[in-house]
């Protein structure tokens, strides 16, 4: 079917190609000239991270490279210890035989796209991504290269996004409505990126803002950044009275049907994705609200995307990657190919964990 | 428009029932009565009929964003709903756009006047300009009534309850009043608020009591207590019908609501020699008259949804029309009279009756305790019955599925361990996960034969674990089919087998679905094909 899958098992691909800087290896995307692997799968010595999120950067590896916004992030999900050399972003460094620099994914705090050049050939991996506007992290750049490697979460022309600001004021318009009705505002959301994007985006005169924990420990890194976090606090036994029936909560799916939630009660529970887009996701859910909100870039934004880096051979992993290279090859004459992962997929789960 | 679309929003999205009726209310009481009209007989659950083919609207929309149609297939693959699928691929409404759709009745109007009988092109013209003046929520709502698939996500009992409430009676006088068919037309939605009865009342059958099941497991003497305060009487594997025999004309209603008197002529003659004046609750049954047993359903299916049937289908398939509970005599409303009672009236009516090929009465089934009936249960496939109906004789007959009076103790099913062998993801509420299933049993030399499709019976949870496995051991794909690893291990369960030429493995099994996901047994341990042919014999019984 793609040349992706038969290659899975660690076998090169470079029979295929006259010319592969990044061969798929058992441990992930690996690059010969570098000797390092971009957001490997297991412990391996060099990893080359695009953003902390737990399907691209794994605790063990020996030695880790990361834009240097998104330090204090990995630092917190991959461990104290963990031996992390933040680069600034479009700083070059070397590694081997390749010139490496990290440029602004737009995803979440310190989210970079890797530009690897060797020899004057340039690919660009650009991790999760997204175009629209979010001022909790950096936005999206632009580079051009001769490979651009893409992910394709949401590939399909049904996955395309109302504008942010639209969104925030439906946000915010639901969270007096349930004011009003004494409810509390519980949004379920993934706690590292779409939580803080979330808050910066909150109008929070309206009321008290809550955070879990989980949301809470991330909160830091953005504030030092001097990303416009809201004041916040944190949701639990000495909140309840302020928070209940008027605040709103920002907290990971995983709370739900949780005795802790409960105390919250009445509630209105809402979440926020990319894959609210469509009703049968919501209604799967059972969630009372869904708001269309994701850190990845929609079908419109993937080809603008990809049409401007001026690439002439496209690598597509991570989401409908069959759909995106059929695309790619048919509608738009590119060189196009499905760069296997050991994550995500089609499986397309709205269960909170948009990575 | 805009009002019914929004409705249609709020309804899907809700959890709650009672913002779902007050939505409802609220609605119908903004509305004229021939939007009202309409929109009712949308909740109800009747639809439009197929005015575009889901092909047409395909077309269009790669058409009008040109795509290619592969590129259609894959988002609705993704979405599970072509009405939706097509909304979210147009583009966003500009705010000034010169027209707005028209309202519900009057859209209702404008779609069948020009489309009914249109060619292709004028068609999708007119799609276009539909589409053009409509935002994405009013799109979905049109495409779903373009393409017949209207469900709206609400109960028959919500809507009955909102409209109870606006014209202040019972729920129960009001499922009355809309019984037999509601006609999407303002002096139809008026005639429900008015007290007199209307023209057409005579014609109007009663709302149907609903038996609530009794667990497996449950301790039945626990539940129900003392037996002498039940009337037993054998479930009858049939179809449910109120035959109605009324000054005016003899009707036969299906539980569906809908007239099935042609294809079951005999019927309507026989119900001559009651008196006028009496409605009649009971099963159509395919009828052995020899052995005074039911044929299997499988017979009685032919009989259905035929206009005319002809002589020699008459003798292929007797029918008989079991009587078990009398609603009206001499033209007055007998429900809230006692089972007791009205079983003792329907008695002395069968006795003037006497004897009568297709009009026969449920026997009453004698038993001394709990226990001796446990036992005779045993005895219902042979009968080819599906177990007890269990009635409290002081209740009166309530109106829908309400619990306490009315019970049914069904038979066991039959069961058998079958291997996943495809899937197909859902639509609607489980678009995007693989959930609908084919089953298979080994047969020797050919392999695995499918045997059955399911879609039920599983948690949510295990939908999402048995999909994630899916994903991960897919032999094929064609199309949206997943031929999978044939590993996993599910009880199946099934009420009857029948022969059918049109299953691969000859046999077709009615109501399967999955019991348990059986993650203790391998692929190896599972039932084999000779094993429901065996269940098939012991069903014959003979």
């Amino acid at each position: 079917m793609s040349r992706g899958n038969n290659c899975w098992g660690g076998q090169n691909l470079s029979c295929d190609y006259d010319f592969w800087m990044i061969v798929v290896r058992e441990a992930g995307l690996y690059c010969v000239a570098g000797d390092f692997y971009v957001d490997p799968w297991r412990a391996v010595p060099c990893a080359v991270i695009t953003h902390a999120h737990a399907d691209h950067a794994r605790w063990g590896s020996s030695k880790y490279y990361c834009a240097a916004e998104g330090e204090g992030v990995l630092r917190t999900r991959i461990g104290e210890k963990a031996i992390i050399n933040g680069i600034p972003y479009r700083e070059t460094f070397r590694l081997g035989k390749a010139l490496i620099s990290f440029h602004p994914a737009g995803h979440i705090l310190g989210s970079a796209q890797i530009r690897i050049e060797v020899e004057g050939e340039v690919w660009v991996i650009s991790g999760d991504f997204k175009n629209d506007n979010d001022p909790s992290c950096d936005s999206f750049e632009v580079v051009a290269c001769d490979t651009f490697v893409t992910e394709s979460t949401f590939a399909l022309p049904v996955y395309r996004w109302p504008s942010p600001a639209l969104v925030f004021d439906e946000m915010n318009h639901w969270w007096r409505h349930n004011q009003v009705n004494s409810r509390t505002s519980v949004v379920f959301a993934y706690a590292l990126g779409k939580a803080q994007r979330i808050l910066c985006g909150l109008d929070a005169s309206i009321g008290p803002i809550g955070v879990h924990g989980a949301v809470e420990k991330l909160n830091g890194h953005y504030r030092e950044a001097g990303k416009p976090l809201p004041a916040t606090v944190a949701a639990g036994v000495d909140s309840w009275d302020v928070l209940r029936g008027r605040g709103l909560i920002i907290a990971p799916g995983s709370v739900r049907n949780t005795p802790w939630l409960k105390k919250f009660a009445p509630y209105s529970l809402a979440f926020a994705s990319g894959w609210m887009r469509v009703r049968g996701a919501r209604r799967r859910g059972s969630f009372d609200r869904g708001f269309v909100l994701s850190d990845h870039a929609d079908w419109p934004g993937l080809l603008a995307t990809i049409r401007s880096t001026g690439a002439r051979r496209v690598g597509v992993t991570h989401g409908f990657s069959d759909v995106l290279v059929r695309w790619l090859r048919e509608v738009e004459g590119l060189e196009s190919f499905v760069l296997p992962t050991r994550f995500g997929g089609e499986a397309a789960s709205e269960k909170g964990e948009e990575s | 428009m805009k009002r019914f679309a929004d409705l249609y929003f709020a309804l899907d999205s809700s959890n709650r029932n009672r913002d779902k009726l007050q939505s409802i209310v609220d609605y119908l009481n903004q509305v004229p009565p021939e939007d009202a009209a309409w929109a009712v007989y949308f909740l109800l659950g009747n639809r439009l009929g197929r005015l575009v083919s889901g092909r047409v609207l395909r077309q269009a929309v790669a058409h009008i964003m040109d795509l290619p149609e592969w590129l259609v297939e894959a988002s609705y693959a993704q979405v599970g709903d072509l009405a939706e699928t097509v909304a979210l691929l147009l583009p966003d409404l500009t705010s000034n756009t010169a027209e707005t759709l028209p309202s519900l009745h009057r859209l209702v109007e404008r779609l069948r006047v020009g489309l009914v009988g249109a060619d292709e092109s004028s068609t999708q013209d007119l799609l276009a300009t539909l589409w053009q003046s409509a935002d994405s929520n009013e799109r979905l709502v049109l495409n779903k009534l373009l393409t017949g698939g209207m469900r709206v996500g609400v109960s028959r009992a919500t809507v009955i309850k909102a409209l109870a409430q606006l014209a202040g009676v019972e729920p129960g006088v009001m499922a009355h009043r809309i019984m037999g068919g509601f006609s999407p037309q303002a002096e139809s939605y008026l005639a429900l608020f008015e007290e007199q009865s209307r023209a057409d009342a005579s014609a109007r059958p009663y709302p149907f009591y609903l038996a609530n099941p009794i667990d497996e497991g449950c301790s039945i003497s626990e539940l129900l207590g003392d037996l002498d305060e039940w009337q037993i009487e054998w479930k009858w594997d049939g179809i449910r019908a109120q035959l109605l025999r009324r000054e005016a004309a003899s009707l036969l209603w299906s539980r569906g609501e809908e007239l099935v008197g042609e294809s079951f002529p005999e019927i309507i003659d026989a119900v001559e020699v009651l008196p006028k004046g009496v409605v009649l609750d009971g099963e159509l049954l395919g009828w052995d008259v020899d052995r005074q047993r039911p044929l299997p359903f499988a017979a009685l299916q032919q009989r259905l949804g035929r206009k005319r049937i002809s002589n020699s289908l008459r003798q292929a398939v007797p029918v008989c029309f079991m009587a078990y509970d009398l609603l009206e005599y001499e033209g007055i409303d007998l429900r809230e009279e006692s089972t007791l009672k009205r079983r003792e009236r329907m008695e002395s009516l069968f006795a003037v009756l006497g004897q009568h090929p297709c009009m026969c009465l449920s026997p009453i089934v004698e038993a001394s305790d709990w226990q001796a009936l446990q036992k005779l249960r045993l005895e219902s496939r042979q009968r080819r019955v599906e177990g007890f109906m269990i009635k409290r004789k002081a209740g009166p007959y309530r109106v829908g599925r309400v619990r306490g009076d009315w019970w049914k103790w069904k038979v066991d099913p039959f069961t058998l361990d079958a291997v996943l062998v495809n899937a197909v993801q859902g639509h609607g509420r489980r678009a995007g996960l693989y959930t609908d299933y084919t089953f298979a049993l080994r047969d020797g030399a050919q392999g695995w034969v499918p045997f059955a499709k399911a879609y039920s019976g599983l948690t949510d949870a295990e939908i999402r674990r048995v999909d994630a496995w899916i994903r991960r051991h897919t032999l094929e794909r064609h199309g949206p089919v997943r031929i999978v690893e044939p590993k996993l291990v599910f009880e199946i369960a099934f009420e009857g087998i029948a022969e059918s030429r049109r299953h691969k493995c000859g046999l077709a099994v009615r109501f399967p679905r999955i019991h348990r996901w059986r993650e203790d047994k391998t692929a190896e341990e599972a039932d084999d094909l000779q094993g429901l042919r065996e269940l098939l014999e012991k069903q014959k019984g003979d």
